[in-house]
């Protein structure tokens, strides 16, 4: 007997684990990590809402599909750009990166 | 307690401590692992649902591919100053208190909604077989995919042309 | 006569050409370079002259009369400019009697002035800009003249104005042509606000910017009905022209007194002679000064109707004008300033007789046409004979290098042409019979005192002291106690041909004008000889007759005083006058400082305009208006330096917010809703 209030309380916790990532974390490679989690999250409530609330749909499974897909290509394009920071500045860390700013 | 049950409770705990552990440990190595177990605890959870295709792409694009470029990354740059401890202490609390007011905002509205649908029970791979998935991903009637797809599959070519230029060496 | 439109397009050519072209050519040095400005303008300046005299023979000679024998008004060219619904501004070409008789005199006088500029101007600084400009001024003044509607003529008036002020300062290297520049410009530009406020109530209350109404209704916009008390349509129309008009008038007056040195705004005139001598002799005496005389007489056929009682102010202010400048000439030792006075007074004359004329009755219908025909017979001499006079004083500086009387005396023995031309513009302007001035002078007597007697004598008395005065000249320069120290450091010289032949030409057309006109006065050459058979204020034929009375008086008051010069003047030592000087020292010094009038004005715009009026509306604007947009600029500088921490450009900093925004609206829809 699994409750739907346990999995969605499961992708909150997630969530906002994610959130306290994103505002704590110095570098950003970490950053992306927890946007991955908080993607992943949200992936969890799609599929949860597609199997509990509305079995004979397709939405929320499809979507869950798409997200993975565009995840996987944030992440890759996100993880060339940090490789070229890198090697330009030698560090990655979120507060120092002001080099485009001005 | 069913061993349905007792496997919901194992993968509730990797992914909620493995969540909790990937934004708090001081190692961005550690961080990626713990992440791969949320990501493997995620697909567990697909395939208790009798998702079994979603749990194996889950498994197969985030632990197999999007897992390997972070730990390429990490040895890449070996970004050591990914220090919790270099935060000020007022920035941790703040942020702190707003993922738990967060949170709890979110379990208040969860238990005060009360869902009226029946609980799990077992896996029912029956409900989305294979060939719904297929047919819905291929085709343009009102439940088709076609669409997304192919807009998914130009986004991964522009997104495999534009990593390589702008990771390139010059 | 569609050739006219080259006598306005050709000095703009070759303003156009000399002014931006350089004519440095490398190889053949820096003299040719100052021919060929020279040569162009002043070929462009011929061509012109013929024009002109070939306009002037087919309008006065070969063109048809109308029925009641006058000329008739020929608009060769003309194009709308500016429509404005209603109004428009046109550009155009009028030819008709006083713009035909100007147009000679202004090619005339320009074209002498052009070849005297080669003597006097040559190896100056700058030839090629002086014979720009003057062309630049040619155009101005023709196009002025021969304007068809009342605001080209305000647009040219301008630039005549703005070529003036070039002129002056032509020497911009010295602080005084600079000042005297900058007065010239400052003091017309103040009355040709008046002259333009004029021009707008004329062309808003009647719809139209014509010289005259006739062939066409009075048109009278909405608002003119406030000046009116009846309203019948016919009457409305009438009371609102003699409601408004006599004020539009007046204001276009004051702008013609400014540009016409009439007093108080002659402040400027003296200081003018700064410019080049030339420049004084063509644009200070012959021509633009002329412009506001030529504008009454412009707007003669709606004064005479609209406003006939406001022409005694132009009488008055002319009257008094003349006697003012006619007394201070008496004093100056500056030979230019004596003409520039003596200036200022001959055209308050043609002022005078402009205004005398009022709408006669029965018998003495003509009136009108006497003064009206006086005034404009007199701008053609006095421009003639006062150029003359101008050149010839260029002539003396050009050989004695000083402007002041103590630097000359006995110069007829070194100048004997510059001499000879000088004593015959001398006795034209004192009214000798024979030579021009008398003719124009006594019609301007004889209309004053059909004005009436306090007119008439008053104005014969100030033709006595232009006789005295311009005597007092003559004998001051090539009589009287000679500097023979400085003329023996300087021999004085006859000046070159290019220089003496302009006097020479000049004072032929004073004789020769003076003869027949004095003679077909007296009735011995045929009346159409006279200058009232081609420019009236009708355009008909006005025939001209000598009054005795006043010829006879002014001529014998004009021996006398010339009499009197020379009795003071002409020995090597004058004691009278120096006796004179002794009886009453603060009279002439009164007259020679011009009666304290530039001190007046200093007095009036220093002390009390600037200091009382202009210094708290500078504090007031500084303080308080710039106080208000300081405070502004200060209060959102404050502002954004408090909020400017918000956007610090961190990323996680602008998170928290968004999470806290979204936490916020969360708690408000789940708690509150």
């Amino acid at each position: 007997m699994i409750h739907i209030e346990c999995l969605l309380g499961l992708s909150a916790i997630m969530m906002f684990a994610g959130i306290y990532g994103f505002l704590t974390r110095r570098s950003t490679l970490a950053i992306l990590l927890s946007i991955e989690l908080m993607l992943n999250a949200a992936d969890i409530n799609f599929a949860v809402f597609n199997r509990m609330l509305f079995p004979e749909g397709h939405e929320g499974y499809f979507f869950a599909l798409f997200t993975i897909a565009i995840a996987a290509a944030e992440s890759a394009i996100a993880i060339a750009i940090m490789i070229n920071i890198y090697r330009q500045l030698t560090h990655l860390g979120v507060d120092k990166l002001t080099k485009l700013k001005f | 307690m069913e061993s349905f049950e007792i496997m919901f409770i194992v993968l509730t705990a990797m992914i909620a401590l493995g969540s909790i552990a990937t934004v708090l440990t001081k190692s961005i190595v550690r961080a990626v692992t713990y992440l791969l177990l949320v990501l493997l605890g995620t697909a567990g959870l697909y395939f208790l649902m009798g998702y079994t295709f979603l749990g194996s792409v889950q498994t197969m694009v985030y632990a197999g591919g999007v897992i390997v470029l972070f730990v390429f990354a990490v040895l890449l740059t070996s970004a050591k100053e990914d220090k919790l401890s270099e935060n000020t202490l007022l920035k941790n609390i703040g942020a702190a208190v707003i993922a738990l007011v967060g949170l709890g905002i979110f379990m208040t509205i969860l238990c005060l909604h009360g869902f009226d649908v029946a609980a799990l029970t077992s896996p029912d791979e029956t409900i989305m077989p294979m060939t719904t998935i297929g047919k819905n991903m291929l085709s343009t009637n009102h439940e088709g995919y076609l669409l997304p797809f192919e807009a998914v599959s130009v986004l991964l070519l522009a997104c495999i042309v534009g990593g390589l230029v702008i990771a390139r060496k010059r | 006569m569609s050739y006219t439109l080259f006598i306005l397009l050709l000095p703009l050519f070759s303003f156009l050409l000399i002014g931006i072209v350089d004519m440095d050519i490398p190889k053949c040095g820096k003299v040719w370079s100052h021919k060929a400005a020279g040569l162009i303008g002043t070929c462009s300046l011929g061509i012109v002259t013929v024009l002109s005299y070939m306009t002037a023979w087919q309008y006065f000679f070969q063109t048809e009369r109308l029925a009641d024998g006058s000329l008739p008004t020929l608009v060769p060219f003309n194009t709308t400019w500016l429509p404005l619904g209603n109004l428009h501004f046109d550009l155009g070409i009028l030819l008709d009697p006083i713009s035909v008789m100007m147009l000679v005199v202004i090619s005339t006088v320009s074209l002498m002035v052009h070849i005297y500029s080669f003597g006097y101007m040559h190896g100056e600084r700058g030839f090629q800009r002086y014979y720009a400009f003057l062309s630049l001024f040619s155009m101005s003044m023709i196009g002025l003249v021969l304007a068809t509607n009342i605001f080209q003529m305000y647009l040219f008036w301008e630039l005549v104005g703005v070529s003036s002020y070039l002129l002056i300062g032509f020497y911009y290297t010295t602080a005084p042509a600079i000042a005297a520049s900058k007065k010239a410009f400052i003091v017309t530009r103040f009355a040709d606000m008046f002259f333009l406020v004029g021009i707008l109530i004329f062309g808003y209350y009647t719809q139209s910017f014509n010289f005259s109404f006739a062939g066409s209704e009075v048109q009278m916009a909405d608002g003119a009905a406030a000046f009116i008390p009846c309203d019948p349509q016919t009457a409305l129309v009438k009371n609102a022209a003699y409601a408004v008009l006599p004020i539009s008038l007046v204001l276009m007056f004051i702008g013609g007194a400014g540009k016409s040195a009439m007093f108080p705004l002659h402040i400027w005139l003296p200081d003018a002679m700064e410019g080049p001598t030339p420049v004084s002799a063509l644009i200070h005496a012959a021509t633009m000064v002329v412009a506001g005389v030529f504008q009454i007489a412009r707007m003669f056929p709606i004064w005479i109707e609209y406003a006939p009682q406001t022409l005694s102010v132009v009488v008055w202010v002319g009257a008094f004008t003349a006697f003012y400048a006619a007394a201070v000439a008496c004093a100056q030792s500056d030979i230019k300033r004596v003409l520039a006075f003596s200036t200022i007074s001959q055209i308050a004359f043609m002022m005078v007789a402009l205004g005398v004329c009022l709408p006669g009755e029965g018998e003495h219908l003509n009136h009108a046409s006497l003064g009206y025909m006086a005034s404009m017979f007199h701008l053609f001499t006095h421009a003639m004979f006062k150029a003359c006079l101008f050149l010839g004083a260029g002539c003396i500086i050009h050989a004695v290098h000083s402007n002041e009387m103590s630097a000359m005396g006995g110069l007829r023995k070194y100048m004997p042409v510059t001499r000879w031309t000088f004593l015959i513009s001398c006795l034209a302007i004192a009214g000798i019979p024979f030579f021009s001035g008398f003719s124009s002078k006594d019609e301007i007597i004889s209309a004053c005192f059909q004005y009436n007697s306090i007119c008439g004598w008053w104005m014969t008395a100030v033709a006595a002291m232009t006789a005295f005065y311009m005597f007092r000249l003559y004998y001051g320069i090539f009589w009287g106690t000679e500097n023979k120290e400085l003329h023996a450091e300087h021999t004085p010289h006859e000046a070159p041909w290019t220089m003496t032949l302009p006097l020479i030409v000049l004072s032929v057309i004073t004789v020769g004008v003076g003869a027949v006109t004095t003679l077909a006065g007296f009735g011995i050459l045929p009346e159409t000889w006279n200058f009232g058979s081609f420019v009236t204020a009708s355009g008909a034929v006005y025939g001209v007759h000598f009054d005795t009375q006043v010829a006879l008086t002014s001529t014998c008051i004009a021996l006398v005083s010339i009499g009197l010069a020379t009795w003071i003047f002409k020995g090597e030592t004058q004691p009278i006058a120096d006796k004179m000087y002794a009886a009453a020292p603060h009279l002439h010094r009164w007259a020679y400082k011009r009666f304290y009038l530039d001190e007046v004005y200093q007095f009036v715009t220093h002390k009390i305009i600037f200091a009382r009026i202009s210094t708290p509306i500078a504090w007031f604007d500084r303080h308080v208006i710039d106080g208000f947009f300081n405070f502004l600029a200060w209060g959102t500088h404050k502002l954004s330096a408090l909020i400017k921490g918000f956007q610090s450009g961190s990323v996680q900093q602008y998170a928290i917010w968004f999470f806290l925004g979204v936490l916020a609206v969360l708690g408000i829809m789940v708690f509150v809703l």
